[in-house]
């Protein structure tokens, strides 16, 4: 009985650790798709770029600070620069692929096609440019491995699941109780009266590619240090998953991004715990599919209303 | 005018043949991008080492006459689909004589039969799932096989651990993880009984996050967990598994066996003890010779794959030389290259003396290696089959 219940709380912190993960990463897709009604299919791959982007910082503070300051100084100096810049990489996709289509007028299908395409530019120029071989990321701080009650968990997986309490936290936050928060929801509610009433659109979209990709470079900095070998195309698979994630807790919303998130990871690590790992992401799928079909919008969301 | 276009085409290849009279061209299946980028960038190297030399001498003399080599190399990006795409690449545009790769038995298991229905003789330097040479007469390999490695690897561990239960984690979409995780599980419980693999976890190619795997073998507490994976993976399970509270030791198979093991893994990794096909430290003859040049060239110790290349490769231009002469068709020319392959009894490689069985697998020995806390693969013990 006492193991059966230590191996549940072990499931549990695996879990939420990689469903945190999961949730960061939605939360990009369902900012900007609430906004602009727009699927960022690149957002795996700005998560991808966060975390070389995280690499390169942590290996430059280790190598000037190293010495001078502690291990959690440095990942409290990587963590807002390392969100600083792959906003910026969020900000000059917007710039560069999405705003000028916008401006033409394209139909949506072409941006969501742009989109696929930036993601696959940002995969395979990484790879042109830093070579196939995997990056090793440097440790800045030593993993202390704590057991609670027979399970096991270490001070990183506390910090991820920390980090994504705060972000659901602060998102929610901007959202509704602030006036750039007010300005996306009227965005998303109607995007031609909005300009007419001198909220300048522009800005509202590029403060969500901001929060978006900021908040994918901090799930890149974190996953970098939880699973320290990276590779150009990391971001991929996770995206797509984090993507579904967002579709099932309803797309738009981001209480649907984090439950999507934690749910897709509690349904994943029990079906690996149980059955062999083949079989995972055919019965994760399925089940998601089942809630699908019993509600197309995703569990919170809702048909043509307002949406973020 | 299509007419005309394919008749210049064929003009065309003809003369590509004729100006191609006196070279003689071996194509590479490699993974130079993919999940292991570092196996295939050793394998290009000593390739080149290998054609720097013979070309450098004038080349390959044949019958009394030299040939300059030409070497192909193509990127399977370690998938089954594209080492199949570039087996029949280098069969058919590049008109290969003979293939050296896939690696990984994941490509080698497929591409040999490509290579095989298209009677093209392929030699896998690393592969050593027993299906990539079961009945195919065109394929060999330079490395010993799964059923050998997996016995070498229980007996040291019931040795060096002393331990009665083992835990098992693979990848379940590569036929070299898998197949060697049977045969351990195999051995093991013929050992030890049924029941004694505690637990026998599986997991994808593209995984990062394996602590639903881990988690169930933690709480089974083996003595040993057996990891028969790809070095990247090696990295992440081991240090998943300590932070999961696990504190006993891990064994490897000859996949682990990369110079990039230690960069990826770390300080996790030391102490750890793996079979392979030779050990770096502590050669002697011309497998020290061929360490010390390659590290002089690279800047790196050579791991087992570029040693089993150098041997592959060795073992074709052997085939050709034997064969006496170089037929100018190229069919022809792989078939005199299968049948002096088939032919050869014995071969003095630098990872030890091979000779072959009728399945065209070699009988050589394997070494089980620690690692230091240098990083350096240190030889342990040597086990040659009986």
């Amino acid at each position: 009985m006492e193991t059966l219940l230590q191996g549940f709380l072990q499931y549990i912190i695996n879990s939420l650790q990689w469903g945190s993960f999961y949730a960061l990463i939605a939360v990009g897709y369902t900012l900007v798709y609430g906004v602009l009604l727009l699927i960022n299919f690149a957002h795996g791959d700005i998560f991808m770029v966060g975390a070389y982007i995280a690499f390169f910082i942590s290996s430059m503070l280790i190598t000037y600070l190293g010495g001078m300051a502690g291990g959690w100084t440095l990942v409290a100096l990587a963590v807002p620069l390392t969100m600083l810049l792959t906003a910026c990489v969020g900000v000059t996709l917007e710039r560069v692929a999405y705003r000028p289509l916008r401006r033409k007028g394209a139909h949506r299908l072409y941006v969501v096609i742009t989109a696929l395409m930036c993601g696959l530019i940002l995969e395979n120029g990484n790879l042109a440019l830093l070579g196939a071989s995997r990056k090793k990321f440097p440790e800045m701080v030593d993993t202390i491995v704590l057991s609670i009650g027979g399970a096991s968990i270490t001070n990183l997986k506390l910090l991820v699941i920390f980090a994504a309490v705060a972000v659901f936290l602060f998102l929610h936050w901007i959202v509704t109780k602030t006036k750039l928060g007010m300005a996306m929801r009227a965005v998303s509610f109607d995007k031609f009266a909005v300009p007419l009433m001198g909220i300048p659109l522009n800005t509202v979209i590029v403060f969500t590619f901001i929060l978006g990709s900021g908040f994918a470079g901090l799930a890149g900095l974190l996953f970098a240090m939880s699973y320290p070998i990276l590779e150009p195309y990391m971001g991929a698979l996770i995206g797509w998953k984090a993507f579904i994630a967002a579709v099932v807790g309803g797309i738009g919303d981001i209480r649907g991004a984090f439950i999507g998130g934690f749910l897709l990871a509690f349904i994943e690590i029990g079906v690996a715990s149980v059955l062999p790992s083949s079989f995972r992401d055919l019965f994760a799928f399925s089940i998601l599919l089942v809630i699908l079909w019993i509600k197309p919008t995703g569990l919170f969301g809702v048909a043509k209303t307002t949406k973020i | 005018m299509r007419k005309f276009l394919f008749t210049t085409l064929f003009m065309l290849l003809f003369a590509a043949q004729a100006i191609a009279a006196d070279t003689i061209k071996i194509g590479f299946n490699i993974p130079l991008t993919g999940d292991i980028p570092k196996v295939g960038e050793a394998s290009k190297f000593a390739a080149e080492m290998l054609k720097e030399d013979i070309n450098g001498a004038g080349g390959l003399e044949v019958g009394g006459q030299k040939y300059q080599l030409e070497f192909v190399y193509e990127d399977n990006e370690s998938k089954a689909e594209s080492a199949v795409n570039v087996a029949l690449k280098l069969i058919e545009r590049d008109q290969v004589v003979a293939i050296i790769g896939p690696n990984s038995s994941k490509q080698a298991v497929p591409a040999g039969g490509t290579c095989d229905d298209n009677q093209t003789p392929m030699v896998t330097p690393w592969s050593t799932n027993p299906d990539t040479t079961l009945d195919r007469p065109w394929v060999f390999r330079a490395a010993f096989l799964d059923p050998f490695q997996g016995p070498v690897v229980a007996n040291f561990a019931e040795k060096t651990f002393g331990a009665k239960t083992a835990a098992v984690i693979y990848d379940v979409s590569n036929d070299y993880s898998k197949g060697l995780a049977e045969i351990f599980q195999q051995v093991w419980e013929g050992k030890k009984g049924a029941g004694s693999v505690v637990a026998f976890e599986s997991h994808g190619t593209k995984d990062q996050d394996f602590s639903a795997q881990l988690s169930t073998i933690v709480s089974a507490k083996p003595d040993f967990i057996f990891v028969p994976d790809n070095y990247n993976q090696v990295a992440l399970i081991v240090k998943q598994a300590r932070q999961l509270g696990y504190k006993g030791p891990f064994m490897g198979s000859d996949a682990w066996g990369s110079a990039e093991l230690m960069t990826l893994c770390g300080d996790d990794c030391i102490g750890q003890y793996f079979s392979t096909h030779y050990a770096a430290a502590g050669a002697t003859g011309k497998t020290k010779e061929f360490i010390d040049r390659y590290s002089a060239k690279f800047g790196y110790t050579p791991d087992d794959v570029a040693a089993l290349t150098w041997d592959a490769t060795r073992l074709v231009l052997k085939a050709i030389q034997d064969a006496g002469k170089v037929e100018s068709d190229t069919r022809k020319e792989r078939k005199a290259i299968r049948e002096s392959m088939a032919k050869i009894q014995k071969f003095e490689g630098i990872t030890g003396t091979m000779s072959f069985d009728e399945q065209g697998d070699p009988i050589k020995c394997a070494v089980v290696v620690k690692i230091s806390p240098a990083g350096q693969f240190e030889f342990t013990e040597s086990v040659c089959p009986e």
